[in-house]
């Protein structure tokens, strides 16, 4: 009898074991261990490798300013492109890098409301990343229009000529619309740092660093009647982040939709681009904060889970994005129109073929393999994967822009766009940028979510009495858990 | 700030988990103060309702930024486009509300999220440069792993030697007394062999 009964037990244990959910941060780290290992990083003498990469990539980025002092001083002509290709990589790069800055606000803003506690210790450095993309993005459009000394044309500003903006026009639309979303994303991101600022200020050793972290966190000091507007400052933030994240790629690809081109003209862009946005985010967020977990050994605040969780979205989404490659090529047959169904055809067999199986391989192929556990759970392999989505997505936006205009209704305006080393260069000048931003952010602000993160450890529950500096306290089985 | 008792801003304790700050803050609110605070380095749930607060306004501040956005966009492009210097774009009309709801929602949310964070401010009174619990050595483990809770002096309730019991009884540990200005606060060691 007793020995059933222990057999049972065990049984029940083991059942347990299995289904208990695994803990977002590994090896019962207390709340101090949480604070140490994410300021530190921030606290310590800058490590060798982060002054190299920061020169390498801030170099890098210098030909940025440089590649847009040529463009400008000397013409447009330096770019690649002229009738009929008049929207080539400037454009490609732009939707290439606001496609990028999607991920950020979406898992602040779509993983909050909708539970997903796993997003506090990846949020900070995607909104980050999200707010860097924006701007290499803002770069492209702003020189794109000629004459960048009249950009501020694009604002609602009385000017000279007494001419308003045609607020019909999508170009229009997309100017809110991007605007918009940086100002917002930066202001969501800023108010996730205020308390980890303060925790910053709190430890500072130095006057300097005690001031600027000091009047970077606002005064902020914990008080409970501070949470209170604080926690409904951020759900209504999130709250309206989330229709902004979907309405950005949206208008985005209303630029395109609204047109009569053939290949821009369907009413399936909205979602296809947001789709490709959250895929082509995610892919960037796994890139950046895998080497950046491993440099900085931070394996019990971003587990396997998150990253086994960000594969599966990226699965999700690669899948949506070939459906609607797919459903773009059925459309096409099915409308009869004969230029529609040339625009397909020669998007895939054209002169660009090249470019349209680079991104059926990388977005579509490629992430199939996180079907499989072991692709998911071994982040170089996941590293490696990923670089595909990061690749095909920059494909994804050049076969959409380049293929559908190269070759217009009359044969007689055809061409085909090669870019020139100015556009090569440009774009290399905004990967610098990128990175050499997000290695300042790595270096100046606290890279993981501290108070969140403290926010789902167990010994932040409060109705777990026990003492929560001891390891004993820590629900060791589901139905603990679930007590 | 005349007499020595002015200067003091409240009474703090120390408690050792976000368990044992809830269930102190149940019988502070239960024996009816007023001015007394909890802080902790995350906001604990069911600390709003065991310090009897009502929800939040910062709402209000959204739902009127919100407004203003919608206001703002629905007159610029109506001023703009209809009155102003109405011009005919490819035949369609001056005014149509298709072509402006992109711009509508956006500064919908613009002027939603200005508001919300304008809210917040005003309600937390933030920024401020400092803030006599930061005289308080070891507050800054607030925003580590500390958990505390600070009696107002200025509480028709307080009084420094039953505060001080009240405190005790409640579980907190490191009691202490956190004054108005920096200079006033007595070396931590000395202030505790008093509690």
């Amino acid at each position: 009898m007793r020995a059933d009964n222990s057999s049972a037990q065990a049984a029940f244990a083991k059942a347990a074991d299995y289904l208990e959910r695994r803990p977002l941060v590994s090896n019962h780290r207390p709340l101090s261990w949480i604070t140490q290992k994410v300021c530190q990083i921030v606290e310590e003498p800058a490590p060798k490798w982060w002054w190299i990469l920061t020169i390498v990539f801030g170099a890098m980025a210098t030909l940025t300013p440089a590649m847009l002092t040529y463009l400008v001083s000397t013409g447009v002509g330096v770019w690649g492109l002229n009738v009929p290709v008049c929207w080539a990589w400037d454009i490609t790069n732009f939707v290439f890098w606001i496609g990028i800055g999607h991920a950020g606000t979406l898992i602040s803003a779509i993983l909050f409301l909708t539970r997903q506690k796993w997003r506090t210790s990846i949020n900070r450095s995607a909104e980050a990343m999200t707010i860097f993309a924006v701007i290499c993005a803002g770069i492209f459009p702003a020189f794109h229009v000629g004459r960048v000394w009249m950009a501020w044309f694009l604002a609602p500003i009385p000017n000279a000529n007494a001419i308003w903006q045609n607020f019909r026009s999508p170009l229009l639309w997309d100017v809110f619309a991007v605007s918009t979303y940086f100002t917002v994303s930066l202001i969501f991101w800023y108010l996730g740092l205020i308390p980890d600022l303060a925790s910053l200020r709190d430890r500072a050793t130095t006057r300097l660093r005690q001031m600027v972290y000091g009047l970077l966190a606002l005064g902020w000091r914990g008080s409970n009647r501070h949470w209170t507007h604080y926690e409904k400052t951020y759900l209504i933030l999130a709250g309206i982040s989330t229709p902004l994240v979907l309405s950005v790629h949206s208008v985005v690809s209303f630029d395109f939709a609204t047109s009569i081109v053939p290949g821009w003209h369907t009413t399936i862009f909205p979602p296809y681009f947001v789709a490709g946005a959250i895929f082509g985010g995610f892919a960037m967020v796994l890139t950046l904060l895998i080497p950046f977990r491993e440099i900085y050994n931070l394996h019990d605040l971003v587990t396997d889970k998150h990253i086994d969780n960000m594969c599966k979205i990226i699965l999700l989404t690669g899948s949506l994005v070939g459906y609607a490659y797919s459903m773009e090529f059925f459309i096409a047959w099915y409308s009869g129109n004969p230029f529609e169904i040339y625009a397909f055809t020669n998007r895939a067999f054209g002169p660009y073929w090249w470019a349209y199986w680079a991104m059926i391989t990388c977005n579509v192929a490629a992430p199939q393999l996180f079907w499989f556990k072991y692709c998911r759970q071994n982040p170089w392999v996941v590293l490696a994967i990923v670089m595909f989505p990061n690749t095909g997505m920059w494909f994804e936006r050049f076969v959409i822009i380049v293929t559908s205009i190269h070759r217009d209704f009359l044969p007689s305006s055809w061409g085909y766009f090669s870019p020139t080393w100015v556009d090569i260069t440009l774009f290399i000048g905004t990967i610098g940028l990128f990175v050499f931003l997000f290695l300042l952010f790595v270096r100046f602000l606290p890279i993981i979510n501290m108070f969140e993160v403290k926010g789902i450890t167990p010994q932040a529950d409060p109705h777990s009495s026990e003492d929560h500096h001891s390891p004993s306290s820590i629900p060791q089985t589901a139905s603990e858990v679930h007590a | 700030m005349s007499s020595s008792s002015n200067l003091i801003f409240g009474l703090g304790a120390e408690f050792s988990s976000a368990g044992a700050l809830l269930e102190a803050a149940k019988k502070v609110h239960a024996q009816g103060f007023r001015k007394w605070d909890v802080y902790s380095p995350f906001p604990i749930h069911g600390m709003d309702h065991a310090m009897g607060f009502q929800r939040s306004r910062v709402s209000l501040f959204s739902l009127i930024g919100g407004f203003t956005g919608l206001a703002t966009a629905f007159g610029l492009i109506y001023y703009t486009s209809a009155i102003n210097y109405p011009l005919i774009v490819q035949g369609k009309p001056y005014f149509a509300l298709e072509s402006s709801l992109p711009i509508f929602f956006e500064l919908t949310i613009l002027l939603t999220a200005f508001g919300t964070i304008l809210g917040l401010l005003l309600l937390t009174l933030l920024p401020r440069l400092h803030h006599p619990v930061f005289n308080w050595d070891r507050f800054q483990k607030a925003t580590d792993d500390g958990f505390f809770l600070v009696l107002e002096a200025n509480d028709p309730q307080f009084d420094s030697n039953q505060s001080r019991r009240f405190l005790q009884a409640l579980g907190g540990t490191h009691i202490t007394e956190i004054f108005q200005d920096p200079e006033e606060t007595p070396h931590p060691a000395r202030s505790e062999a008093t509690s």
